[in-house]
């Protein structure tokens, strides 16, 4: 439902987001996975038309998004909770976004009691709101159209973990009604708890992506030994892709045998080797993402 | 707030309904809403209704008496108007970005140009209703203290006249809130452009010669009197028009076209 193709942004020197790849099925939420300032806001906001990229191309529904006829009602969208007028109303905001899709006004109603906004909230001014209360605010505002795709930037900010299976179980909802979610994290833990597919992207590039479970099977090999430049050539001669662990080492997707043939054919003396731990999905987001950010400094 | 159980809400549309394009009409009612919703914009529609009774009042009971017509109580009450609408206009664009709504409103319709044109019909439509209530007002205040027999006429070109003063007004203030997008900054240029040419024209004899002619306040003065304008008064007005209303409304478009929207 989303495809994005060789998407580029570049400012002056920096290549924010750079030839980044990848698409959202329907059915399936996507997390969006990056440390801060990798690139995630910059691509979302190219997905919804607010940056122009320098080059590549996104399409929802096959369509750009600029090109979606009162495009509310096919993608909700929220980036920035904190991005509402403070001196509105809760239900104003919202009030205001059904006038210009052109909805009902008991939408309004309905999505209030659906993110758990109470009459007296939906009163009081957004300035007034918490973090938490302004997500579920944005949330009600992204699904007021009845979209058939969501984008949200960090939704689970600011929300507290009961929030967060709350939302688990609204994104779940939507998605089985056959919607397709993409939606940005810099926390592992988040997007573990709520998406079924993972993009992880660091300084801009993609690194991964594949399905939750694919991503968290190839947890490979730690490994460290004397030399870690000689042992990585050798790892790399046989078509291994190793990356410098964030904690000394490296990382191997592979079988730890397979390493330890390797470094015995090379006659490598090993100081560790095991097969990365369980729950692996975090070393390996720490590990590509350090590794990212160890090949820009080098 | 209540961690609610989460309802089964119609939150997917089945199939693909076809859906239209969002009508300019429905935007500018959005835009019209926008301008009245908040406390700050509740306030300064306040104030400029305060002040332009307080015009009337004050005109009623200290002015001249020969002066006391439905025109005269009517270009006095635009004073004021002509004077603070300008800002409701610049909040109207600028508020987009100071108070950060502009995320959803450029979602909502990415249409940038559609979203101006918008924000320009509902500035339009905003300055010519306090027209209407000005008139109202200024001839119920003829009514109980005009005199001499002119007091109710008011002709096709003074009311042509006050048009084009509350309209360029308005789009003054839009243009130059979309020219900064900044609403501190468009008011201050608002304010302080005015006192800059005042003394340029007062100062600079070379300046003084030509004031009419880049200097909308000069260009628009024959506009406050029930006389005719000359054709070069016409032509002074146009030109000083396109160049402070016109020209940043023009490169205020441009520079939103290119513009990147961002929350911070």
């Amino acid at each position: 439902m989303i495809v994005v193709d060789g998407l580029t942004k570049v400012y002056g020197e920096h290549r924010a987001v750079d030839d980044v790849t990848f698409s959202v099925e329907p059915g399936r939420v996507t997390g969006f996975l990056g440390p801060n300032g990798a690139g995630k806001s910059t691509t979302l906001r190219m997905l919804c038309a607010l940056t122009r990229p320098t080059s590549g191309s996104a399409l929802l529904l096959g369509r750009r998004y600029e090109d979606i006829p009162n495009p509310g009602r096919t993608v909700g969208v929220l980036l920035d909770a904190s991005a509402q007028h403070p001196g509105r109303t809760g239900r104003e905001s919202l009030t205001l976004s059904a006038l210009a899709m052109g909805l009902d006004r008991r939408r309004v109603e309905e999505m209030l009691e659906l993110v758990g906004l109470t009459p007296a909230e939906a009163r009081r001014r957004v300035g007034a709101y918490s973090l938490g209360m302004r997500q579920r605010l944005g949330i009600a505002n992204a699904l007021l159209g009845s979209p058939r795709i969501l984008l949200l930037d960090e939704p689970a900010n600011g929300l507290d973990p009961a929030g967060i299976r709350w939302m688990r179980t609204l994104l779940s909802d939507f998605t089985s009604a056959g919607g397709a979610a993409l939606l940005s994290s810099h926390l592992l833990r988040e997007v573990e708890v709520i998406a079924d597919d993972l993009v992880v992207i660091g300084r801009g590039r993609i690194v991964a992506t594949g399905s939750k479970e694919e991503l968290l099977a190839t947890a490979g090999t730690v490994v460290r030994s004397d030399d870690d430049r000689a042992l990585e050539q050798a790892l790399r001669a046989q078509g291994l892709e190793p990356v410098p662990s964030a904690r000394g080492g490296m990382v191997v997707e592979a079988q730890p045998v397979e390493v330890g043939r390797v470094a015995a054919a090379h006659r490598i003396p090993l100081s560790e080797l095991r097969p990365s731990e369980s729950g692996g999905l975090e070393e390996r987001f720490l590990e590509l993402t350090a590794a990212d950010a160890r090949e820009g400094v080098s | 707030m209540t961690t609610a159980s989460p309802q089964r809400p119609a939150t997917v549309r089945g199939q693909e309904a076809p859906v239209r394009a969002i009508p300019v009409r429905r935007l500018v009612l959005v835009e019209l809403r926008k301008a009245v919703d908040t406390r700050s914009g509740l306030w300064l529609l306040a104030a400029i209704g305060v002040a332009s009774l307080g015009a009337l009042v004050i005109f009623g009971v200290f002015g001249p008496a020969e002066e006391r017509t439905v025109y005269g109580f009517a270009g006095m009450a635009l004073l004021p108007q002509t004077f603070l609408l300008p800002v409701l206009g610049i909040l109207l664009v600028t508020s987009e970005w100071s108070a950060r709504a502009g995320l959803v409103t450029f979602t909502l319709e990415p249409r940038r140009g559609l979203v101006v044109l918008a924000k320009t019909v509902a500035a339009v439509v905003l300055g010519l209703a306090g027209l209407a209530l000005l008139l109202v007002v200024a001839g119920a205040a003829t009514a109980l203290a005009g005199t001499g027999d002119q007091a109710w006429d008011l002709g096709a070109r003074d009311l042509g006249h006050l048009v084009l003063l509350q309209l360029l007004a308005v789009l003054q203030g839009v243009a130059f809130g979309l020219l900064l997008m900044n609403s501190t900054a468009a008011i201050v240029l608002y304010f302080a452009l005015p006192v800059a040419m005042n003394l340029l024209v007062q100062f600079v004899a070379a300046v003084r010669d030509h004031a009419a002619w880049f200097d909308l306040a000069t260009s628009q003065a024959p506009l406050y009197t029930q006389a005719p304008l000359t054709g070069e008064q016409w032509a002074q007005l146009g030109a000083t028009a396109l160049l402070w209303v016109g020209l940043p409304l023009l490169v205020g478009y441009l520079r939103l076209r290119r513009r990147e929207i961002t929350t911070a």
